[in-house]
């Protein structure tokens, strides 16, 4: 018994149909309990005002952007070093999810930042990678949709992975080089003493969780469908022989 | 490899469009930015150095399908594949001759083009120095992308989706040491990361290239 078993389709559709409505059930009880909480249940911050409460749509949203990304880059380098579909499918799976909340995250924060920096966009050093990370999501999706031969796709959207993970390491050292920004530091770290608040803090770690489960029942979802999406193509294409 | 690359530069040069196709962009971008954004010198001055790498990046991106497009349309691309050369080292030589007929004309039209948007006269050596840096880095980032694309109809846009968030921290580097130069401040940084990224990308992404490229054959 290892972890590879699931890489067998069969076996993921199995243990995915059995884990998914918990894990939806979860994402949504988080989302529920963290933003009822968030939004109606903690006062208003004393410099934000009610602008705070964006937080608990912003944040998330901005760290599954990127855990989005890093889970891709591993399904590729899965793909690349075992060859199992069901890795490159659901590295496939997860893009769109990552590039909505990328979407989510640039938005909330326009509009956040419109009452309180005056704008709805600056080159900040961090608006600037989200903006780059978005690019990344959008040409490693287009480029999916482009081939038709499954194999070569996912050859070639993981070396896209790779390469782009490189590059958007890169890129954020380079903005951060190019341009001192408006945007507050990191609300939440493992090694700091200081984050926010308890207040806010706490309803914060709820969404945070629900987010993830949230993401997680996506892909598994958008995985299943890619699979059975497959499984349909081969069928077709096996009555279209016989 | 040289007989290659002699092909690619005899075939750049003699049938046209490819070789004056970058260099002509880049004279256009040029010449009209003073058209739309005023002819005052100060005002020009500022943004020269951002104007002229953008337009050397546009440059490169506008001939970046050509690399192996041609190619692989009349087949080429896969006796070259058959042939005993390495793909990395094909396509390493596929970027120089990119280079070669894009990148280095830009690199020596720059000066001149500086002077039409009045760059101040300490920003030259840097700006000159920057682009001869930075463009073989746009040319093997632009072959890795036109290796993704090659197999497509209308590659394209796609082309430029892929390798447009992938020359930014070229373009930042190397914008800062032209910015930097033209006002007379220390360029050491980003000159060292500028060569950096070249050296990093012209290192390791042909293997990256070429797998891709291997890929698409298949």
């Amino acid at each position: 018994m290892s972890l590879w078993e699931y890489a067998n389709p069969k076996k993921f559709l199995g243990l995915s149909g059995a884990v998914l409505p918990w894990v939806s059930a979860g994402a949504a009880l988080c989302l529920v309990v963290g933003l009822v909480w968030g939004f109606f249940l903690t006062p208003d911050a004393a410099r934000f005002q009610s602008t705070v409460k964006i937080i608990y749509l912003h944040v998330p949203a901005a760290l599954m952007a990127i855990n989005a990304w890093i889970m891709m880059l591993v399904a590729s380098l899965i793909w690349i070093v075992r060859r199992h579909h069901v890795s490159a499918l659901a590295a496939k799976a997860a893009a769109p999810v990552g590039m909505v909340m990328t979407v989510i995250a640039l938005v909330t924060g326009a509009i956040w930042g419109q009452p309180m920096w005056g704008t709805w966009w600056a080159w900040d050093p961090r608006l600037t990678s989200f903006l780059i990370l978005f690019l990344f999501y959008l040409g490693y999706i287009a480029l999916w949709d482009a081939i038709d031969n499954p194999d070569t796709t996912a050859d070639l959207t993981s070396i896209l992975c790779l390469v782009g993970s490189v590059f958007a390491v890169l890129s954020r050292y380079a903005v951060l080089f190019w341009n001192q920004g408006l945007h507050q530091g990191a609300s939440l770290s493992l090694d700091k003493e200081e984050n926010v608040a308890d207040v806010f803090y706490f309803p914060l770690l709820v969404c945070i969780a629900g987010f993830v489960l949230l993401f997680l029942a996506l892909v598994l979802l958008r995985t299943r469908t890619e699979i059975r999406a497959r499984r349909i193509k081969a069928l077709l294409a096996r009555e279209r022989q016989a | 490899m040289i007989a290659l690359l002699g092909r690619d530069l005899a075939l750049a040069v003699r049938a046209g469009g490819g070789f004056g196709l970058g260099l002509a962009f880049f004279l256009i971008v040029t010449v009209l930015v003073p058209f739309g954004v005023g002819p005052e010198p100060r005002l020009l001055a500022s943004i020269a150095p951002g104007i002229l790498w953008l337009g050397a990046l546009l440059a490169c991106l506008l001939s970046l399908d050509r690399i192996l497009a041609l190619d692989w349309e009349d087949g080429t691309l896969d006796l070259m594949a058959t042939a005993p050369l390495p793909m990395e080292a094909l396509v390493s030589v596929k970027a120089l001759a990119h280079w070669l007929t894009t990148g280095l004309p830009l690199v020596l039209a720059a000066p001149a083009m500086g002077v039409l948007l009045s760059l101040p006269a300490p920003g030259y050596l840097w700006l000159t120095l920057g682009l001869a840096l930075g463009t073989p880095a746009l040319s093997v980032i632009g072959t890795f992308g036109a290796a993704l694309t090659v197999g497509l109809k209308r590659g394209g846009l796609l082309l430029s989706l892929l390798v447009l968030p992938l020359y930014v921290p070229t373009l930042i580097f190397g914008a800062e040491v032209a910015r930097r130069g033209a006002v007379g401040l220390d360029v050491a940084t980003p000159l060292a990361m500028l060569a950096g990224i070249t050296c990093g990308t012209i290192a390791l992404l042909p293997f990256a290239s070429a797998a891709v490229l291997k890929v698409n054959l298949r």
